[in-house]
This record gives C-alpha cells, sequence and structure tokens, in this order.
C-alpha cells in the first residue's frame, strides 16, 4: 500500500546552491532595509536601476528554456533567488514576470518564442487573473471575442502599473481562454492602481474593454498551464515568504536579545522563547516543503505529488510568515506598534503571502481531496 | 551501481527473507509498545530471547567492531535492519539503554577494559541496563542531581534515589549519574559517572505503574550501596560530560546506536487507513470537513518531519540554523506524536471511551494506549518545554 506522505524528496542542485549565494550577497548589498524604505513611497516599489541589475544577472530568465535566452533552469532554480528576496523584502517584477513566462511557455507554442525571449530580457510581463477576491474562483467572466477583442476588468494584476505584456485569463466561446496583450493596447485610463496592505508590492485593476489581443490562446494546454500558473505562483509566494518570515525571525531574535525588562533580557522570558520557537520550527517547515516542491518540478505538467508539495508549501509558508509578522509586532511592544519599526513591514508582508494565490484554507481544502479521496 | 550499493540491496534482500522466516507471530499477550513498559517477567522472556535470536542471525549492531559482537559493517546496514524489523512490525529490541545510549558511549569514551567486558552482553540481551539521571526532585534539571557517591578505598558507597528508571528491576547495570563533590563551585563539577552494578546488596528497584495501566518503569533506592571504584567512567568530577554525550545519543543527535528499532512504530498510514472504518453522522469519518481538514493537518507535520530528515544531509540549507534540525526533531516528533495518537482516540466516537482489555474495544484500545504512553516521549529524556529552550537557547541564541 502506498503512504499517504507520497514523495518525500528533497533535491538542491549546485546551481540552485550557486544562486541562492549570489542572490543573498547581492541582495544584502543593495537592498538592505533602509533602502527598502525609501522604495515603499515610489511609484514601483523598487528602484529601476536595480530590476536592470537583476536583469543583467540573468533572473528573469533563470527559468525559461536555453533556446529563449533562458538559463533552462526552470522553476526549481527562482526558488533561492526569490526566497533571498522574501529575506529582503524587496518587491520587483521577478515573480510575476516568472510567472507570466511560465503561463507562455506551457500554453503557448513556438510562435510565442519571440514573446518568451522578450521576457528572459527583462521585459516586465504579468498575468491578470483575479476578477475579484475569489483565489478559488474560475475566473473566467471576461470576454474573449472571436476576433480578439476583450470585454471585461480584471483586479489584482501584479505589476500591473508598469507591466509591458499582459497574459489576461477569460473565456472564448466559453471556454478558459488567455488574451496575449501589449499594455501599449490599453486605453487611457485603464490602469488604477490598488492600495495594498504590503507596501513593498504593486497590484492594479485594468479594465482590458475594446482592447485588441495579440494573440488568444485555447485548448486543453491552456486548462493545464493555469492550474500550473496558480500552483507555482502558490509555491513561488511560500519562498518568499519563507524567506521573509526567516528574516522576521531574525529580528525577533535580535530584540529578545537586546530588550531588558524587569531587569533581564526579555528573551529570557519562556512566554516569548517558545513561541519563537514556534516560529522558527515553521520557518523550517516552510523551507523543507519550498524545496521538496522545488524538486519535483519540470517543465512538464506539475504532478500529482509536485501538486501536494506547491499547496503544502503554501499553506506552511503563509501561515508562518503570517504568525511571525503578527508575534513581531507584540514582542517589540510599543514600539512594535510605530510605523518605523520594522515589524510594520513583517506584519504587513505577512497578511500579503497569506491571501495570494489562495490562502490556508483555501489549500487545505484541496490537500484533502488530493490526500483522503 | 556502486558496488557498495549492490551489496547493500542484496543484504537488505538477505533480512527481508529472515525476517519473513523469523519474526514471531502474536504471542497471544500484550506486548509492550515501546523499551519504557516492559512490565511483565513474560513480556521480558519473549523480547530478551527475540533480541539474541536477531543478534545471532547477525543483525544487529552491524557497525559495531566484531571484537565486541559487532557486525563491523558500515551504519547503513543497521538502517536496513531498522527498517525491514519496522516494515514487519516486529517486536522491539528492547535493551535500548544499552543498545542505544551505553553502547555507543563505551565505543566513544570507554577504555578497551569497558569495552571488553560490556558491550557483547548488551548485544545478546544477557546483561540488561538501566539509566540512573532523574531524580524525584530533579527531572528535567539534571544538574541539580543529588544522589551521592563518596569514595571508600576501593569501592564507592552510593545513597540516594533515582526515579523513572525503565527496566530498573530486571538491569544488570546502571549509567548513573551521582555527586561525587558536594561543595564544587558549579554544581555541574560534583558530578561523576558510573558503569554501576545493580545485583548487589543496598539496590532496591520498586516498580512505577503508569497512566497506561502498565509497568515499566522503577523507583531505585540506594541505601549504602558498595560499587567498585573501577566502575568510574572518565574520572570524577567529569560525570556532566559524560551525561550530556548520552544525551546526544538518547536524542539522536549523533548517531551510533546498534539499533533505532524500540518502539512499535506508529505512522500516519495507520491512523489515516484505521480510521477509515469510522463513521460519523452515519457517514465515512473522512467526509466530515473538520475531520478532513485537521487529518491533512497531521499529514502536512508527518512529511515535514520525513522531510527536515533529509534536509539535515544538504548542508546549503542547513547553513542557517546548523544545529537545529536534530536538536528540534525530539520536540516536534514527539509532540506530532501525541497528536496524532490523540486524534486516533478521539474519532472513535463512543468507542474512544473503551480501554485495553474491553473485548470491544477497536483494536483493544490501540489508540487510549497509544496516546497515554506517548506521554513517556514528551516528558522523558528531556519535557518538551525544556526542549523548546534547548531550540531558544542553543539554536536561537536567546538568554537563558
Amino acid at each position: 500500500m502506498t503512504s499517504v506522505l507520497g514523495s518525500v524528496s528533497l533535491k538542491f542542485s549546485d546551481e540552485q546552491s550557486m544562486l541562492m549565494d549570489v542572490a543573498r550577497g547581492f541582495l544584502n548589498d543593495k537592498a538592505p532595509t533602509d533602502k527598502i524604505r525609501e522604495f515603499l513611497e515610489s511609484d514601483q516599489g523598487y528602484e529601476p536601476q536595480l530590476w536592470k541589475e537583476i536583469v543583467d544577472l540573468g533572473w528573469a530568465g533563470i527559468a525559461l528554456p536555453e533556446m529563449v535566452g533562458g538559463a533552462g533552469l526552470g522553476v526549481s532554480a527562482v526558488i533561492p533567488v526569490v526566497e533571498a528576496m522574501g529575506h529582503a523584502l524587496l518587491g520587483t517584477p521577478l515573480i510575476d514576470s516568472t510567472l507570466a513566462g511560465q503561463l507562455l511557455l506551457r500554453a503557448g507554442t513556438a510562435e510565442h518564442e519571440p514573446l518568451l525571449e522578450e521576457i528572459a530580457g527583462g521585459r516586465i510581463a504579468t498575468v491578470a487573473f483575479l476578477d475579484g477576491g475569489d483565489w478559488g474562483g474560475a475566473n473566467l467572466a471576461l470576454d474573449i471575442a472571436q476576433n480578439g477583442v476583450l470585454n471585461g476588468t480584471k483586479t489584482f494584476v501584479g505589476c500591473g502599473h508598469e507591466a509591458s505584456l499582459i497574459l489576461v485569463l477569460g473565456q472564448c466561446d466559453g471556454e478558459p481562454a488567455i488574451a496575449v496583450v501589449d499594455a501599449a493596447d490599453l486605453k487611457p485610463d485603464a490602469v488604477s492602481v490598488n492600495t495594498l496592505i504590503d507596501l513593498t508590492k504593486r497590484t492594479a485593476q485594468i479594465d482590458f474593454t475594446g482592447v485588441q489581443a495579440k494573440t488568444v490562446l485555447t485548448g486543453e494546454r491552456v486548462v493545464t498551464a493555469i492550474r500550473d500558473y496558480r500552483l507555482l505562483g502558490a509555491l513561488l509566494t511560500a519562498a518568499e515568504a519563507a524567506g521573509s518570515a526567516a528574516r522576521c525571525l531574525a529580528v525577533i531574535i535580535d530584540y529578545l536579545k537586546t530588550r531588558k525588562q524587569f531587569g533581564k533580557l526579555i528573551g529570557s522570558y519562556q512566554a516569548l522563547k517558545h513561541p519563537t520557537v514556534d516560529i522558527y520550527c515553521g520557518v523550517e517547515d516552510a523551507r523543507s516543503f519550498c524545496y521538496h516542491a522545488a524538486s519535483l518540478l519540470n517543465d512538464e505538467p506539475l504532478s500529482h505529488d509536485a501538486e501536494i508539495a506547491c499547496r503544502m508549501a503554501k499553506v506552511s509558508a503563509g501561515q508562518t510568515m503570517s504568525y511571525a509578522g503578527d508575534r513581531a509586532v507584540q514582542f517589540h511592544g510599543g514600539i512594535g506598534f510605530t510605523w518605523d519599526c520594522d515589524s510594520t513591514l513583517f506584519i504587513r508582508r505577512g497578511q500579503w503571502s497569506h491571501q495570494v494565490f489562495g490562502d490556508a484554507i483555501h489549500h487545505r481544502k484541496r490537500l484533502a481531496s488530493l490526500l483522503l479521496d | 551501481m556502486a558496488e557498495s550499493k549492490k551489496a547493500l540491496l542484496s543484504f537488505q534482500a538477505d533480512v527481508a527473507a529472515w525476517m519473513k522466516e523469523n519474526v514471531p507471530s502474536d504471542p497471544g499477550f500484550l506486548l509492550p509498545l515501546s523499551f519504557l513498559e516492559v512490565g511483565t517477567e513474560q513480556q521480558l522472556d519473549f523480547l530478551r530471547a527475540w533480541q539474541r535470536k536477531v543478534w545471532e542471525a547477525g543483525f544487529l549492531g552491524m557497525h559495531w567492531p566484531t571484537e565486541y559482537g559487532g557486525q563491523g559493517a558500515d551504519p547503513d546496514y543497521q538502517g536496513v535492519v531498522d527498517r525491514e524489523l519496522g516494515r514487519c512490525n516486529a517486536p522491539i529490541m528492547f535493551n535500548t539503554i544499552g543498545l542505544g545510549w551505553t553502547g555507543p558511549l563505551l565505543l566513544e569514551m570507554g577504555t578497551d577494559t569497558e569495552k571488553a567486558k560490556y558491550l557483547k552482553h548488551i548485544l545478546s540481551g544477557d546483561e540488561i541496563w538501566c539509566q540512573g539521571f532523574s531524580e524525584p526532585d530533579h527531572g528535567s534539571d539534571l544538574g541539580a542531581v543529588q544522589t551521592k557517591a563518596v569514595r571508600d578505598g576501593d569501592e564507592y558507597i552510593i545513597n540516594g534515589s533515582k526515579i523513572w528508571t525503565t527496566l530498573g528491576n530486571y538491569a544488570d547495570h546502571m549509567i548513573l549519574l551521582a555527586r561525587t563533590d558536594p561543595t564544587a563551585e558549579r554544581k555541574y563539577d560534583g558530578l561523576s559517572f558510573f558503569l554501576s552494578p545493580m545485583k548487589v546488596p543496598g539496590v532496591d528497584a520498586v516498580p512505577i505503574r503508569k497512566v497506561t495501566g502498565e509497568y515499566g518503569f522503577n523507583q531505585v533506592f540506594f541505601t549504602d550501596t558498595r560499587i567498585p571504584a573501577e566502575t568510574l567512567m572518565v574520572g570524577e568530577g567529569k560525570g556532566w560530560g559524560v551525561a550530556m554525550k548520552t544525551l546526544e545519543y538518547e536524542r539522536g543527535v549523533t548517531a551510533g546506536q546498534a539499533t533505532g528499532h524500540w518502539m512499535v512504530a506508529i505512522g500516519i498510514d495507520d491512523l489515516i487507513n484505521d480510521l477509515r472504518e469510522f463513521e460519523r453522522d452515519g457517514a465515512p469519518v473522512f467526509e466530515d470537513p473538520a475531520v478532513r481538514d485537521e487529518a491533512v493537518g497531521l499529514i502536512m507535520e508527518a512529511k515535514a518531519l520525513s522531510l527536515s530528515a533529509r534536509r539535515m544531509g544538504v548542508p546549503a540549507l542547513t547553513s542557517d540554523f546548523p544545529m537545529g534540525l536534530p536538536l528540534s526533531s525530539k520536540y516536534r516528533g514527539t509532540e506530532w506524536s501525541r497528536r496524532m495518537k490523540l486524534f486516533g482516540a478521539a474519532m472513535q466516537g463512543a468507542q474512544g471511551a473503551l480501554y485495553v482489555d474491553d473485548p470491544d474495544a477497536h483494536r483493544g484500545g490501540f489508540w487510549q494506549r497509544a496516546y497515554f504512553s506517548n506521554f513517556g516521549a514528551t516528558i522523558g529524556g528531556g519535557t518538551s518545554q525544556v526542549q523548546a529552550n534547548i531550540i531558544a537557547e542553543h539554536v536561537l541564541g536567546l538568554p537563558k
């Protein structure tokens, strides 16, 4: 009888290891917390120059095949980079562009290779997925006519204010379809930026009504690619959250080792110690699930085990980050309640990571079917 | 395929074949769930014979030196044996304190004389070992041990009491932590470590009945007990370091155990498969959304534990907290296990109120008994709360 545990594979390649080292070093250098705070107020949430450097490092094409100018390493190799960016609390178009690249790679054909080349070269791409707040819904309300003209609005589009290439999910003749849209074809005032809880992130609501798509993808490949996009989105969010939670843990530990009350370092109180251990254990689990999931990925449709792994990674990392941010505010006491304390950034990241690509309840419900039925 | 891997696979086939022939069937009486619960002569005789049989077949202490009764092989070979023992639900190797803790400790720190005197009998099961660390007033605070050892010529005179002494009423030897210098400035420097004989005058072991209704623990009283001075290990005042090393073996932080098969492994598959036969609201239990969600949580934790074990082998993924995964594995594993077994008991509806010996109890009250028994793991060897302190202080660097 097979075990309900399924695969427990965990591999870590030299490429992943190298990318982890490079990313950690680069971000320590280029994205210290005072910089991150400067970025919060900017339109993009990051420095355009920094994105250029990231593109020069080849990160925009890590997951894409070599034939379109990528590194051919797959999403697995993006995990350590995204984790390091989560650790730095740096928001850039990397996750959105990587996911758009995966959706196009998995749903498209040879004729879309030039677009993939542009994404690998740093063209900012994104996926317009949500119709509203329901990550579990079909999100097919937008209509794509036979002639490729769109009618409808999508919301919470990652980097929607600056993406140059947008893959829009909708339905064409009642079937799921993806319209490939050049942002230059959007009408003036089509984009309205959301005010987000996580100030390092940017999303927008976009009205696509009347926009002519460059091309429309349909068929069975599209259905599978959308499923995989959602799972890979959950996984990359998990990796980012795992990195942020690890950083949050470090900040909590630092405070517990320096702050004194009642004549004692507050870290000596078990009421603070034990929840901090719980956060630590959560961070370890989140990392284990993320790298386990990474071990099961390739450019093919995601396997049953890979789906389970992505969902578990999201549950674990989302809950851990949310808890870590919550406790970071509480454990910093009065100062933790203030805008200038870094715990502010973490509790906000926690609320972002918790919901994006489906919260814990969303994934646990689906895991129950995958594991028990 | 590498030669070593081929040899290992062929060995695995041999072990599997042997197990098929030799793993005893249900003896018709209750067997202990772990070495902590050997409570009757009947259980002891059965388990001693079984351990001897496994040792004689050449499957115990695979990586211990041949001169001391081992097989002189790579540690992977014991891993193969342990997996097969688990797979066959074979009875446990009961002499755990010898096989798992004292043996590897002697191999690492013992003299040749000590190794020659003790190791082989540990493997054969001829000589049973117990551990004298905890005291009635000092459970988790091991450094505060009060049992006294006073030097008198070629002997030490022991006075005091140890508690939660597994196998204490059957044991031939005890690894004993006692205070030789009550005046030492640091309490730890006053402690010494003995390989103390149990079958001598002045040792009295009184069995303790547990929450499960079974036995296995003892309180051991020493009254002017004279033991040979040569049973002192390493040196007077060096006991704390030896005890800490012992705990590393006990907690599985350091490898070297002659076997790891010392409890009936109850895994997540046992739980999920077993619960399927129960109903709730007139439908299979796993159609209930709340039950499903709890089950998912337990499965995820089980998977995380398995993945942690694998991650320990990937240095690049453990560099942030190098000792974190090994030092937290007891805390995580035993707490998960407790909750998992509780779930097994709690999902049975009214059946969950039946206990061992009731003819209608599901599998003889298996989950109820396993749940209670599991407290031995969340309390023994340092309570979960102390484990959390250890992780906080030694992994995260928080102040004491």
